[in-house]
């Protein structure tokens, strides 16, 4: 049988009589790399915030790994939009990481945090995204990308069994995106990963089920492009636009996937 | 140091450095948590609850600290479920709770409190037995935050990963505006609202720059603000000038200068 680390059933969520989330079914099972793709504002952070327990959805009902959600934050590694970390907070990278070792509980914050082991937890973490150089700078030295990779570290330190980030592309030039996204592939192998962004190109590699969420939310077993996905994406009137003028000769996997069956036609 | 030899005078640098000690720690959490104009609006409304003491015939103390902590929880209960306008409600109980405590003097027969007092305070009048109060709270404040440093130094850097590990920010966020209530009513008295707010602000500002953690900002911050009360004291001595006034210009003057100077290298 296949386990479900996700269970959403029929959740919809509206704030001040604005639908959000309409409607909402979702079952991600163990082991997915799942992509949660769609429009600014289509709903599909607040769909991870209410997986989070951050926000309460309206209607339906929310399992995450077995329990409410919200109540399995221990197993949960999250990487936050573009964190709102002030410029100058007083930290180190190292001690950035170990931040991901909080777990819940009122005994979990007393203190100053564990000893060695956990200092050689956070190196590892930062030796996987090749940040172990950096750990003593200060956090607010590094580069828009160079943060994110230590907000990973900080995701996965505590070797969670569900991996969610939000729009880990964001503030990050090409170059590293691609060896942001063998990573994460790389991660998949370990847990589950669920990754919400604005950007069809992060369907590159790794990816294994697709979710469109614009409001109501479609499920895609295997990750194909479609017209729906980039009239979500760029806002196209009636034919699907893409964003790719022109393909020329070499070597760029540009990969143009058949249609779905259920879709009429266009 | 014949200056020394004045009992007011040793008393008055006493009540200095506790408040210092209170406004490191305090102010460190208050600016790293984005919660000054909140920490303005507790000192301001507290002084309804000195006119409540005055009209009810009650001692100032108590009466002053349930009011404001009343206020504060009502300030961080408004934060919390009602964020878009928060700021606004805020304002809002800031001015109620002056001119309650203005209106208040007013009715009460026979007594003429000077408001002027209550905004910069009278730290060359301190009592004895004020300095064993700010001793007390100085100890309960260190604790508290010493016991809960690891929680608190989540919250203040990213609240919202904070929740998604089951981090209990909402009860640290109770906590700790309770001591920014409790730490200024037991400071207003001695230095007046307007030094609480210099001191809660301008040392850890300066300190934030220079500091690669919380608690080495707490430190800087609580030395910082030591040099500034011991030298404005000095100052108001020499000068012939009001000494609350003359620690904020200390203050003001240092935190336009900390801006020349070099700040912490990557």
């Amino acid at each position: 049988m296949v386990e479900h680390v996700i269970e959403i059933d029929g959740v919809s969520l509206s704030f001040g009589g604005v639908p959000v989330l309409e409607n909402i079914s979702l079952a991600v099972e163990r082991g997915d790399f799942l992509a949660v793709l769609g429009p600014n504002g289509g709903g599909k952070s607040t769909l991870l915030k209410i997986i989070l327990g951050l926000i309460k959805p309206n209607e339906g009902s929310v399992r995450v790994l077995g329990s409410s959600a919200g109540e399995a934050g221990g197993r949960i590694g999250y990487l936050p939009q573009h964190t709102h970390v002030s410029g100058s907070f007083p930290i180190s990278v190292l001690d950035a990481v170990r931040m991901g070792m909080i777990r819940p509980g009122l005994r979990r914050i007393a203190g100053f945090g564990g000893g060695r082991d956990e200092v050689d937890r956070a190196r590892r973490a930062l030796e996987r995204v090749d940040m172990l150089e950096h750990e003593r700078r200060a956090l607010a030295a590094l580069s828009g990308g160079q943060m994110q990779r230590v907000f990973i570290a900080r995701a996965v330190v505590d070797n969670p069994e569900l991996l969610l980030l939000d729009e880990p592309t964001a503030s990050v030039d090409s170059a590293s995106r691609n060896s942001l996204f063998r990573l994460l592939a790389q991660l998949n192998k370990e847990m589950t990963v669920i990754m919400v962004s604005h950007d069809i190109s992060s369907l590159a590699s790794g990816v294994k089920s697709v979710a469109c969420v614009n409001r109501t939310l479609h499920f895609h077993k295997a990750p194909e492009l479609t017209g729906e996905m980039f009239k979500m994406g760029y806002g196209g009137e009636g034919e699907p636009c893409c964003p790719v003028e022109l393909v020329t000769h070499g070597d760029v996997p540009h990969r143009v996937l058949g249609r779905h069956q259920d879709e009429d036609g266009s | 140091m014949d200056i020394l030899h004045f009992e007011f005078m040793r008393n008055a640098l006493m009540a200095g450095l506790l408040a210092s000690l209170i406004c490191g720690i305090i102010g460190t959490l208050v600016v790293v948590n984005r919660i000054v104009f909140i920490s303005g609006g507790i000192a301001h409304a507290s002084y309804g609850g000195v006119g409540l003491a005055f009209f009810l015939g009650l001692p100032v103390l108590p009466v002053t600290t349930a009011f404001t902590l009343c206020a504060a929880l009502t300030m961080a209960l408004v934060t919390l479920r009602a964020r878009e306008r928060a700021d606004t409600v805020i304002g809002v109980i800031w001015a109620a709770g002056m001119a309650l405590g203005i209106i208040l003097l007013d009715l009460t027969p026979g007594y003429n409190v000077d408001l002027m007092s209550y905004l910069f305070g009278s730290i060359l009048a301190v009592p004895r037995s004020d300095l064993w109060i700010m001793a007390g709270l100085a100890c309960v404040v260190t604790g508290l935050v010493l016991t809960f440093y690891r929680g608190f130094l989540v919250m203040g850097f990213d609240e919202e990963f904070a929740r998604s590990r089951g981090v209990p920010v909402d009860m640290l966020y109770f906590l700790l505006i309770s001591m920014v209530g409790l730490s200024v009513v037991m400071i207003i008295r001695v230095v007046g609202l307007i030094l609480v707010i210099a001191l809660l602000t301008i040392p850890p500002f300066i300190a934030e720059r220079r500091t690669r953690s919380l608690g080495s900002m707490m430190l800087l911050s609580t030395l910082l603000s030591g040099f500034f009360s011991v030298s404005g004291l000095a100052l108001s001595y020499l000068a012939d000038i009001t000494s609350g006034a003359s620690i904020i210009a200390v203050a003001s003057v240092c935190f336009f200068i900390s801006f020349l100077l070099p700040q912490k290298q990557a």
